[in-house]
């Protein structure tokens, strides 16, 4: 009978682990892909960027420094080979980006452009993404990290080494900044 | 945000299995009624087999009757690239596996509702007045509003609850009329010893039969309030800009359009009443959605952070007393983490939107197929996807207009695709066609082989449409 009680609780115990250690790698998986939608959107920023200098060009004669400091800016972000690096190198393009929005104002031919407004779309839709993927990962990354620490996930993400992860923070403080535009 | 999720899954069945009980305790005791005790078990099985029926039939093809009620139209993002662009936003904040399919509704009146049973398969459904009234952060609001039922999988949950009120509704409304027409006929060609049982059973029938459809319409009614309130804390959390939604409230309720294709059934469905005429008699405890001026209160009295605990406090501050009751379930409202709202609106909703009524007509035309034409005066003529004749005279110049065929062609061909999804993309023998290889995904523009410039958008995503200038079917490869 005591034989039988102990190999309950042991099995109680093992289906325990096995749960918890799945749901620890489901949610490092988790973490992982949203770290990965960061990419792709910054990927299709830079995809973007090409075709609305190409646009804006005919119309933007005397902004030739606006233009190039994008174009700039996205090579240095596309060359960027560590996290860090890339992280400055992406806020630098953002900053790059809505002085441009900013100048555009005074264009109001480009304004008026279609291939513009929907070049315009495309891309604060993708600045979106960003900013939503972001938050995405953050949130995936916090609940990772509670798990680990908490009990008694704590004790199976201590014995597989499950280390928690880092959140993604904006190196340029100004990317926070929504640009002022005045009128 | 998951934890919350599975505590709402857990509820959401037990109040399910409450509702179920109801429902076959009702048939127990018809069934008694009109034939004793095996009577009851036949009135109890007939019940379950009403309710595992129409909860099969919903659970598989729950949304497309919805959708087909509703008289949602399947749009590509050629339709609308900025709806699909928000929807593609909302997907990533809400971290749904997959994209939602896009839907529009050819209607003025504003609305929004979201079906699909799981987070793999859903669709989000907007009305073409919602697009035309509101802003970009509004619609934000909106659709991540209807993001958080399907994250939260109200609308699976709201169906088979539907289905189950429906049932229990209409076995108990059988059963009054037949004892109002027929009541006490039955009884007396029995025999006395059966009588007192059968009495006792018909009286408790009757308490059941009037009591279950007002407590389950009760009960049904306070759940889609209360996940209407959650929805909205959700979308407060994914757009961290609580005024978006609150705006895009307002103007909603705003509007005194009622959704022709609306019903009551669907009602509960929509992001506000849609029947707007009839919904302003009913009394707050059987209406399915809460007041729209306490939702928008709410929302602006948010402050200090987006989290869940935020909504909690602000919902206490204004309902007073009312609001002790929790509308996050605990799990929600630990997590303390701060989350910071935004302030700002988006550049471009800062902007006075200016869109008017021929926008509004021309978003329901594109939804069903009509094809633009700009005449050389510059009058922008509509044309609908029957149209048959090959060329026309423009009505203010007189200009003869050809036609584009070929396009019409496409359009119909588009909504094929939509319809069916299949890979034949091979063309028919005798049409020219013309290849162009795909350079990456962003804009491109190309030469046709007549020489016409041909661009292709970041969202274009269909495999060929046909040349405007040429008839010539254009394959795109990637």
């Amino acid at each position: 009978m005591s034989l039988i009680i102990f190999l309950a609780i042991l099995a109680i115990f093992v289906f325990g682990f096995i749960g918890i250690y799945n749901s620890l790698v489901g949610l490092r998986n988790r973490v992982k892909n949203a770290w990965s939608q960061i990419d792709v959107q910054l990927k299709r920023r830079h995809d973007l960027i090409p075709n609305l200098v190409e646009t804006a060009k005919g119309y933007m004669k005397h902004e030739h420094d606006t233009l190039t400091g994008i174009t700039e800016a996205r090579s240095k972000a596309m060359g960027a080979d560590n996290v860090a690096a890339k992280g400055q190198a992406e806020g630098a393009l953002s900053g790059a980006m809505s002085k441009f929005f900013v100048v555009v104002e005074n264009y109001p031919d480009l304004k008026a452009n279609t291939n513009f407004l929907a070049l315009q779309e495309e891309l604060s839709s993708t600045e979106n993404k960003i900013a939503f993927s972001r938050q995405n990962y953050n949130d995936q990354v916090l609940f990772f990290n509670n798990k680990i620490q908490m009990f008694p996930s704590n004790l199976v993400a201590g014995m597989f080494n499950f280390k928690p992860e880092e959140f993604f923070e904006l190196e340029n403080e100004a990317e926070k900044e929504v640009p002022k535009v005045s009128f | 945000m998951w934890e919350l999720i599975s505590a709402n899954k857990r509820k959401s069945i037990i109040l399910f299995l409450a509702m179920g009980i109801c429902l076959v305790l009702l048939g127990y005791f018809i069934g008694g009624t009109y034939a004793g005790k095996d009577g009851g078990y036949y009135g109890l099985s007939i019940a379950l087999f009403i309710w595992v029926f129409m909860s099969i039939i919903s659970f598989f093809s729950g949304d497309s009757i919805i959708l087909a009620i509703s008289r949602a139209k399947k749009v590509t993002p050629n339709v609308h690239p900025q709806l699909f662009n928000v929807v593609e936003e909302m997907k990533i904040a809400a971290g749904l596996p997959a994209m939602p399919s896009v839907y529009i509704i050819p209607d003025p009146a504003p609305n929004a509702f979201a079906v699909g049973r799981n987070p793999q398969k859903s669709a989000v459904v907007v009305t073409a007045g919602l697009l035309e009234q509101l802003n970009r952060d509004e619609l934000q609001g909106v659709v991540a509003h209807e993001m958080s039922h399907i994250l939260n999988r109200d609308v699976l949950f709201m169906t088979f609850s539907g289905v189950l009120l429906g049932s229990i509704v209409f076995l108990s409304h059988v059963f009054l009329r037949s004892m109002w027409f027929g009541g006490g006929r039955r009884f007396n060609s029995k025999g006395k010893s059966g009588g007192q049982a059968q009495m006792i059973m018909m009286i408790v029938a009757l308490a059941i039969a009037i009591l279950a459809p007002i407590m389950a319409r009760l009960l049904y009614f306070a759940i889609s309030r209360k996940r209407e309130y959650l929805a909205d804390a959700t979308a407060v959390r994914l757009t961290r800009y609580p005024e978006g939604l609150a705006s895009a409230l307002e103007k909603i309720s705003g509007s005194n359009l009622d959704l022709q294709s609306a019903n009551k059934a669907t009602a509960a469905l929509y992001i506000a009443n849609p029947l707007k005429a009839k919904g302003r008699k009913l009394s707050n405890l059987t209406s399915t959605h809460p007041p729209i001026h306490e939702r928008v209160d709410i929302l602006r009295r948010i402050s200090n952070g987006a989290n869940y605990i935020n909504y909690q406090h602000a919902f206490t501050f204004i309902k007073g007393n009312r609001g002790r009751t929790n509308i996050i379930p605990p799990s929600g409202i630990q997590d303390k983490t701060k989350l910071d709202l935004r302030t700002k609106p988006l550049e471009e909703a800062a902007k006075p939107h200016k869109k008017g009524v021929r926008d509004l007509g021309d978003l329901i035309r594109a939804v069903n197929n009509y094809v633009f034409l700009v005449c050389a005066c510059g009058l922008k003529m509509k044309l609908p996807p029957d149209f048959n004749k090959k060329s026309f005279n423009c009505p203010r110049c007189g200009t003869l207009n050809q036609v584009p065929v070929a396009e019409l062609a496409a359009l119909t061909a588009v909504t094929d695709i939509i319809d069916k999804p299949s890979n034949d993309s091979q063309p028919e023998k005798d049409e020219k066609i013309f290849r162009y290889k795909r350079k990456g995904k962003g804009w491109e523009s190309f030469n046709c082989e007549c020489g016409a410039v041909k661009q292709l958008s970041p969202s274009f995503n269909k495999n060929s449409f046909y040349c405007n200038h040429c008839g010539r079917k254009i394959l795109i490869e990637n």
